[in-house]
């Protein structure tokens, strides 16, 4: 088998080790959770409780598989499976290391984009379809958080795109071989890591599943392995917004001595730890407070990010 | 009018930034830092947590320095009991002794209150610090004499009921007791 973008052996280990990462991100988190909280964690299972997944993945797998008899089955069904889907096709455009990597594509940062609008589908049905005032609830909230959210992460990456010439997120990387993106963009950063966060609705922003408010929002009713594709696919969304942070904004596999796939993983599993130090740390801000935050805060930053970087770029 | 405004968009624009700084970043830095901070947990099973002395835990019933039930079966803790967790039937031995016939407990109902202890008027019942009582049926919580009752004397090595109290038993007539004087004639005090 030859080893080049687009081969087989590439897809299928790419798609596997992208889906072993994320469920091992279910004990991860956990247990940097617990030494953050002054715990341990789960630890029990396997050395370091690393088999906490297996055993996560047993109960789920068990569990059983209800679908509400007052829910709309068919979109019911559909929507966990639009949100796995929606994520692992934008891990096809991600350029993991010089030859790893699943299409080669000249309108990746687009696509990247477009599969996170479609993400949108997967909780508005779910919620939808649930029957339920929470789930409703829920699904409302996260229409309304990331269509807007949307615009300025889109916006913000402009300035990167702008810079390194092309959507191709393959070359944005090799533009970024003597130096980072995140020196001239570094508001542009902080933008898409906010907007990533509350496009991936992890906390702080996980406004659609607040715990305390509303159940657990769109995915209340879902049990067994529906849930379970949620839950993953949570994860998965965490994976490709700290792999987008890296490629867009830290050089993506560019590194002195160790070999370049090693580079990415290290930059990829630092922003993978962040988002979850935010979970530990950061309380949930009010509904009103993220839309009023994003609409009259960080699209008019965006925009004026966006500005002066063409300006700087044309002098 | 438009420039206080004015001046307090800015202000609150000036206000969401320095808050970002302060209070968020620093909150991020201080979580990060407890990285480094020992965990408070024990690992139980292993690692046994330090019970104290005094905790209210599995109850015993304890004997006295010679070796005898300490328990008189005065029925005062099944009394004080507020779950009504004691039963127990009151019955003598020939040489005068009063004891349970039996003393039945059912921890199944015992909320470790500790009510009988403070009852006992012989130190008989006591609480101690084990509290690792869990069973697979109901019907194994509710623990008879036989487990309850130990062969020391518990936390009150000196208590000794029939030693000090004025009940005749064999070998202890009554003015034999501790610090007991004999028995007035009362008919020695007519004039």
């Amino acid at each position: 088998m030859n080893w080049e973008v687009g081969s087989g052996l590439n897809i299928a280990s790419v798609l596997i080790v992208v889906i072993v990462i994320a469920a091992m991100l279910i004990w991860v988190e956990r247990r940097l959770l617990g030494f953050w909280q002054d715990r341990l964690g789960p630890n029990r299972v396997g050395p370091f409780g690393l088999l906490q997944v297996v055993a996560d993945m047993i109960k789920i797998f068990t569990k059983e598989d209800w679908v509400p008899p007052f829910s709309d089955r068919f979109s019911f069904v559909l929507a966990p499976g639009i949100i796995m889907i929606v994520i692992l096709m934008s891990f096809s455009v991600i350029p993991f290391a010089p030859g790893v990597g699943v299409i080669n594509s000249n309108i990746a940062v687009l696509f990247v984009l477009a599969m996170a609008s479609l993400g949108a589908y997967s909780v508005m049905l779910g919620g939808l379809s649930s029957n339920n005032k929470y789930a409703l609830l829920g699904s409302l909230r996260a229409a309304a958080q990331m269509v807007s959210y949307e615009v300025f992460m889109g916006i913000s990456l402009l300035g990167v795109v702008a810079l390194a010439g092309s959507f191709n997120l393959r070359e944005i990387v090799v533009a970024q071989e003597n130096g980072w993106f995140i020196v001239p963009q570094f508001v542009g950063f902080v933008i898409f890591l906010i907007a990533g966060v509350a496009e991936s609705h992890r906390l702080p922003f996980d406004i659609p599943e607040a715990e305390q408010e509303i159940c657990a929002g769109y995915h209340t009713e879902y049990s067994g392995m529906k849930f379970g594709m949620f839950f993953v696919g949570e994860y998965l969304g965490l994976v490709l917004i700290s792999s987008l942070i890296t490629v867009l904004f830290f050089g993506g596999w560019h590194g002195p001595l160790l070999p370049p796939i090693v580079w990415f993983v290290i930059k990829a599993a630092i922003f993978i730890a962040f988002f979850i130090l935010l979970r530990a740390a950061i309380p949930r801000p009010r509904y009103d407070q993220l839309m009023t935050y994003g609409w009259l805060f960080l699209l008019p930053l965006s925009l004026l990010n966006l500005l002066i970087t063409g300006a700087l770029i044309l002098l | 009018m438009s420039t206080l405004i004015k001046k307090s968009l800015f202000a609150k624009l000036l206000a969401l930034v320095k808050d970002t700084l302060t209070s968020q970043v620093v909150s991020l830095w201080k979580v990060f830092r407890h990285l480094w901070v020992a965990t408070d947990t024990v690992q139980y099973p292993e690692q046994q947590p330090y019970m104290f002395p005094r905790w209210r835990g599995r109850i015993i019933l304890t004997r006295d320095p010679e070796g005898e039930e300490r328990c008189v079966a005065c029925n005062l803790c099944a009394v004080a009991c507020p779950v009504d967790c004691i039963a127990l039937q009151k019955t003598e031995d020939e040489a005068g002794r009063w004891y349970p016939e039996f003393f039945r407990i059912n921890f199944s109902r015992c909320i470790m209150c500790g009510f009988c202890e403070e009852a006992c008027p012989t130190n008989a019942i006591q609480l101690t610090p084990d509290f690792e009582m869990a069973e697979y049926k109901r019907q194994d919580m509710v623990w008879e004499k036989e487990d309850l009752l130990i062969s020391g004397t518990g936390k009150y090595h000196e208590s000794n009921f029939y030693r000090v109290s004025g009940k005749a038993i064999k070998g202890k007539d009554k003015g034999e007791a501790r610090n007991e004087s004999s028995p007035v004639d009362v008919r020695s005090l007519l004039p």
